[in-house]
């Protein structure tokens, strides 16, 4: 790793300055910065750590009913507070679903958002990746690409982004609240993260120097706390990223969807809300026939670029799994394998 | 390399204080066993990914590979090296050697600090729960079975 300066700022408006200098990064709980700086593949000059900053670390609730996670909050206290997994149960089932416990206590909400993808040739630092250095190339297309997008992708990267808790956010109208010097602003999710296009370097709004504060659930999120379920298929039961993934929220009255929300995880660059399949949910019965229709809907733009043209069936194939699983309704007791298709024992305990 | 400078880092390690001038790069890791000689907690992968560097941080478990020294300021570390009292082993190390729950020992201080801590957060509840809270410890000998053993027994033990 190469040296650098280290600072621990004490405000907001201090964290604020002393990353305005160019080559500066914030540094949260560390789990994929200081991974990516041991590899050479970022080499920040100076670390700014936010983890002192108290402001940051708190979970409220507004007065217009919605709520409030300060970006420093910890992926395993937001999962396990009682309050929180009763009101967003998709929300903390992808939490718990990603990591380990170790990694889950370091990692951060605002960390969690802009961890980088997992595209092993963007590790490799001998490799040509557009993503890390624009204009060399991109080594996956062509490539070892099984793991890689299906939708939105492009020529310059066919990157995923590997993050679970954003897969239900975005479902939810998740918004990011910003501080920059020049005061602060919100960022619906969907917002936030960019498509590759010709710039993959490009991977959010976020400008240099700008700090995530805090995400924000609107009020009307939590309503569909008894129909929704995230579901992730991984290549081994447990501790590994999603290849393909899913959040569901419904409300069904009288046999017909009165609301949906549906997002796609591993798939694209960014978390996918998938806004077609949920138009044809919407006011349709509450069956499989129409999750199926709603799969196609979603996967109708999907394409392989390489060698994944099996995660658009399976992609389809979770979209209904997890409707399915979120009109049964969401289980009293999380799974003791949380967003897992082969949790054999449904409910062990509840512990979130 | 650059020639930035080294700081001075202030760290609380099983009830002791020790001043360290390090530079800022210096992972919990490598200034727990290069710098103090406390080479229990074990460098599987230094990326992250196989437990063997669990400590405890203010009493919850972390990797000491994937923090800065620095980051851990302030706080109450607690390794391997730490969880004896008074000369007797703590029951989860009784139980991995009650159990036989290791082969060549090098993830074992890693998975007796995540057990020690999985076992406080009550997420030692059946085998099931006990290997999905346990994923984060890989064991190259594939002691996995003894190692459920050992937590379930200790769970046990701490519930009595
Ligand atoms: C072995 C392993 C397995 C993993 N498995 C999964 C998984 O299954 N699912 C999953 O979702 N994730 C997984 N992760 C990724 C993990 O969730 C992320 O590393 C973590 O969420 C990042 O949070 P952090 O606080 O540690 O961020 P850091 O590493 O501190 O920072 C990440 C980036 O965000 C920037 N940053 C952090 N906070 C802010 C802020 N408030 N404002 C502006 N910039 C900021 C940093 O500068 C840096 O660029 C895994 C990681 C590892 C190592
Ligand atoms: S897919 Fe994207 S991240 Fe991977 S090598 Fe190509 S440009 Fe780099
Ligand atoms: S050495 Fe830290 S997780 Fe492997
Ligand atoms: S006992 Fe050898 S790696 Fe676990």
């Amino acid at each position: 790793m190469r040296d650098f300066d280290y600072v621990r700022p004490a405000t907001i408006s201090e964290a604020l300055v002393a990353a305005a200098e160019p080559g500066s990064a914030y540094l949260a709980g560390g789990t994929n910065l200081l991974d990516l700086m041991k590899g050479g593949v970022t080499s920040p000059e100076r670390i700014v750590d936010i983890t002192r900053l108290p402001e940051l670390n708190r979970i409220e609730t507004l007065d217009d009913g919605g709520l409030r996670i300060g970006a420093l909050v910890r992926n395993a206290d937001l999962a396990h507070d009682p309050a929180f997994a009763k009101a967003y149960p998709a929300v903390a089932e992808a939490l718990l679903s990603g990591a380990s416990a170790q990694l889950r206590n370091a990692a951060t909400a605002g960390g969690n958002l802009l961890q980088r993808t997992r595209c092993s040739y963007f590790y490799d630092t001998a490799s040509a990746c557009n993503r890390r250095e624009p204009g060399s190339g991109c080594s996956a297309l062509g490539g070892e690409n099984r793991l890689h997008a299906i939708l939105g992708w492009s020529d310059a990267c066919i990157a995923t982004h590997p993050s679970d808790f954003c897969v239900p956010l975005v479902a939810l109208d998740a918004v990011v609240e910003i501080e920059g010097k020049q005061g602060r602003r919100h960022v619906t999710l969907e917002e936030f993260h960019r498509l590759p296009g010709d710039t993959p370097q490009r991977e959010t709004v976020l400008e240099p120097g700008e700090l995530i504060v805090a995400i924000r659930l609107p009020a009307e999120a939590a309503s569909f706390a008894a129909h929704a379920r995230y579901l992730k298929m991984r290549e081994r039961t447990s501790y590994a990223f999603a290849v393909v993934s899913a959040a569901a929220a419904l409300t069904v009255r009288d046999g017909k969807i009165r609301a949906a929300r549906l997002a796609l995880g591993g798939v694209a660059a960014k978390p996918w809300r998938a806004r077609a399949a949920e138009a044809v949910l919407l006011g349709a019965d509450a069956d499989e026939a129409a999750f199926v229709r709603a799969a196609d809907a979603a996967l109708a733009d999907a394409s392989p670029p390489g060698d994944n043209a099996f995660k658009i069936e399976l992609a389809r194939r979770i979209v209904v799994r997890t409707l399915m699983s979120a009109l049964a309704g969401t289980p009293a007791l999380m799974p003791a394998l949380p967003a897992s298709p082969f949790s054999s024992l449904p409910g062990v305990r509840h512990d979130a | 390399m650059t020639s930035k400078t080294t700081i001075p880092v202030h760290l609380d390690i099983n009830g002791q204080h020790h001043t360290l001038e390090l530079e800022p790069r210096v992972t919990l890791l490598d200034a727990l066993r290069d710098r103090l000689g406390l080479t229990g907690t074990k460098k599987g992968c230094d990326h992250g990914q196989c437990g063997a560097c669990t400590v405890h941080v203010d009493g919850e478990r972390v990797l000491a590979c994937l923090t800065l020294a620095a980051q851990a300021e302030g706080r109450a570390i607690t390794t391997i090296e730490g969880l004896a009292r008074e000369g007797e082993p703590h029951p989860v190390q009784t139980a991995f050697l009650e159990r036989d729950a290791f082969q060549c020992g090098y993830c074992t201080p890693g998975q007796i600090m995540s057990a020690v801590a999985c076992i406080r957060e009550g997420h030692a509840g059946s085998d099931e729960e006990i290997r999905e809270y346990m994923a984060g410890n890989l064991c190259r000998c594939g002691a996995y079975p003894h190692i459920v053993a050992a937590v379930r027994q200790a769970a046990l033990e701490a519930a009595s």
